[in-house]
């Protein structure tokens, strides 16, 4: 028992220190005003000045169209990785663009979506006239799916790679058509992996800032934004930490709605 | 397992290497005991030639970091994890730092080529008497404008900005109180108010540039002007001239009514280690040939008077830079506001941010 114990200790540290101790300080300090005076105005300007619930609601609203995207695309390559040849190949060039920075990234998009961009080029050689494409919602939506697509794909294809196949045959075996065994066999027992790809891309999605700024041209305003500018700009910490407070509660309504439930038997049906 | 102790034991190894190799050449900066000063500037703002000169003729080794903006700079020397001997924050950042005791007063008398600086540019508001800072660049705000799109005299004043044929035209800087001020100037108000009222008519007005606003960005600015992505574009002069090197279309114009007049300074941080290595950089940075040499490679404009006869003709007399003595009374320097009128400041500017065409 004791030995145990001595075990966890590095454990234990960690999550305090690293932890519980970050997330303590930033609700010790979303009760402070910008002059440092003990208030709970923060919160109130929060809930009051419409201006931060149009956002929340607004990043909610972008992480949740970036989720669904990503889901659209992942879950279809996931699948198809799966069942080809040299699956650790695929899987590894899926996940070789993570390794560059997101900065380059989202410069390189810049390059292809400005006004003489790549796309624009072509637009004009086939006659359709150049665009603005920067600074738009649909531009920020796409990079921002980009983006997160490969932490979508990894988690499902995990699933899937884990998936026993004799279940699938089985299915087969038994009648089930292609879609049947899709939908009952298959999407269910892969689930976690949804779960998991979910919480991967949402939460990052709700704060995200370095791109609403080069893509959406801070037309995109989200939770992410708003912490960056008050922490390194108006150095206003205490409103800065309040939607910090904000963001965590929402990772933990996601995790909530997306936590395994115990009675693993009675969910597949 | 074998093989899993074996990748760590081989992380670890290589690890170790890394941190003997840092460790050597930190050793080696620092061998040469006090023949060393640390710069903490602005990324990509001095002639690299000039600090080489600098370490050649007097054997200090200049290490140099920097930072991109006056908060993230504020941050860190309060933090004092490094001890910079230089900084160089605008105005209002010196004013703020001075308050919070974290500058060292000048010794004039180490500093006797303070006198080249002209002293239009001396005893300002910010720092009075120059007892904490010595200006290094200064420029304005104004409006960049591409003449391919625009004829010049479409773009002269800040109030023509509104006019709907820029419909999705114009690039603002992502800055609250530089957009603030260019809704404020044209009403006759100080960039420096306090008046919430004022504000509020201010940020009203600034609202309704919004469907003029391609975007809101910072440093890209540059790269998008050159690029012809946008028309106009409100920024800073040193950006400006940057662009203007990279695109021969660009122009800039400093609106006559007035606008925010800038100063980069340098300073000398309390934390300082080496002072006299400090002192040594700054006059020979105030060095006529130095700082004509400095400005010809940034762009921006020099406070040093006796530099500018080094300086080629055509930078010297160009109005975009160096404007009229008429155009320069009606330029404003920003005062360090107290901490409540800045948040106003950027509680407007973000819900003009968030404000839907």
């Amino acid at each position: 028992m004791k030995s145990k114990t001595a075990y966890l200790t590095p454990y234990f540290l960690w999550i305090a220190l690293f932890v519980i101790a970050p997330m303590a300080l930033i609700l010790y300090q979303s009760f402070f005003s910008i002059t440092g005076h003990f208030t709970f105005g923060n919160y109130e300007q929060y809930l009051s000045s419409g201006v931060y619930l149009k956002m929340t609601v607004n990043s909610i609203w972008y992480a949740f169209i970036i989720t669904v995207l990503a889901l659209l695309v992942s879950y279809p390559t996931a699948y198809l990785i799966n069942h080809l040849k040299n699956k650790q190949l695929w899987l590894l060039l899926i996940i070789l663009p993570t390794w560059i920075n997101l900065l380059l990234k989202t410069y390189a998009f810049i390059g292809l979506f400005s006004q003489n961009g790549s796309i624009n080029d072509f637009l004009r050689f086939v006659g359709l006239g150049s665009h603005q494409i920067l600074f738009t919602d649909a531009s920020f939506i796409f990079v921002a799916t980009y983006i997160e697509i490969p932490f979508m794909i990894l988690p499902i294809f995990n699933a899937l790679d884990e998936l026993n196949p004799s279940l699938v045959n089985a299915s087969r075996d038994l009648g089930a058509s292609a879609w049947q065994t899709f939908r009952r066999v298959i999407f269910p027992l892969t689930m976690p992996g949804v779960k998991a790809g979910v919480q991967a891309v949402f939460i990052p999605s709700l704060s995200l800032f370095m791109i609403t700024r080069l893509i959406g041209g801070n037309r995109v305003i989200t939770l992410g934004t708003a912490i960056e500018e008050h922490f390194l700009v108006t150095q206003n910490w205490g409103m800065g930490s309040t939607i910090g407070v904000i963001l965590i509660l929402a990772m933990f309504v996601v995790m909530f709605l997306t936590r395994d439930r115990k009675n693993k038997g009675g969910q597949i049906r | 397992m074998k093989k899993l102790t074996l990748i760590i034991t081989a992380i670890l190894i290589f690890c170790g290497v890394l941190f003997g190799i840092n460790h050597e050449l930190n050793a080696k900066t620092s061998a040469d005991g006090q023949r060393v000063l640390n710069i903490y500037n602005w990324g990509d703002y001095i002639d690299p030639a000039l600090i080489k000169k600098f370490e050649h003729q007097t054997g200090y080794h200049v290490v140099y970091e920097t930072f991109d903006s006056n908060e993230a700079m504020l941050t860190k020397i309060k933090q004092g994890g490094t001890s910079y001997d230089l900084a160089v924050p605008s105005d209002y950042t010196v004013q703020r730092m001075r308050k919070a005791h974290l500058l060292v007063k000048l010794d004039k008398r180490r500093l006797p080529l303070l006198k080249n600086i002209d002293q239009r540019f001396m005893n300002l508001t910010f720092d009075p008497g120059n007892d904490y800072s010595v200006p290094y660049f200064w420029g304005t705000l104004g409006i960049v404008y591409n003449d391919q799109m625009v004829k010049a005299s479409q773009v002269q004043h800040w109030s023509q900005l509104w006019n709907p044929q820029f419909k999705n035209q114009i690039m603002l800087t992502d800055s609250a109180r530089d957009m603030l001020a260019i809704a404020l100037i044209p009403l006759g108000y100080s960039v420096n108010t306090t008046n919430k009222t004022q504000l509020d008519q201010a940020a009203k007005r600034l609202d309704q540039l919004a469907p003029n606003t391609k975007a809101v960005v910072a440093d890209e600015i540059k790269m998008y002007m050159e690029q012809d992505e946008a028309a106009v574009a409100v920024t800073y002069s040193g950006e400006a001239a940057e662009m203007m090197a990279n695109n021969t279309h660009l122009h800039y114009v400093v609106p006559s009514e007035g606008s925010n007049m800038w100063f980069d300074n340098w300073v000398i941080p309390k934390t300082a280690k080496h002072r006299k290595a400090a002192y040594a950089f700054l006059n020979f940075m105030l060095e006529p040939k130095n700082a004509a040499q400095n400005a010809e490679y940034i762009g921006y404009s020099t406070p040093n008077k006796a530099a500018m006869k080094d300086l080629p003709a055509s930078v010297r007399n160009d109005a975009q830079f160096y404007p009229s003595r008429e155009t320069v009374t009606h330029l404003q320097v920003y005062k360090d506001l107290p901490l409540k009128t800045i948040g106003d400041y950027n509680d407007l500017f973000l819900e003009f941010k968030m404000f839907k065409k």
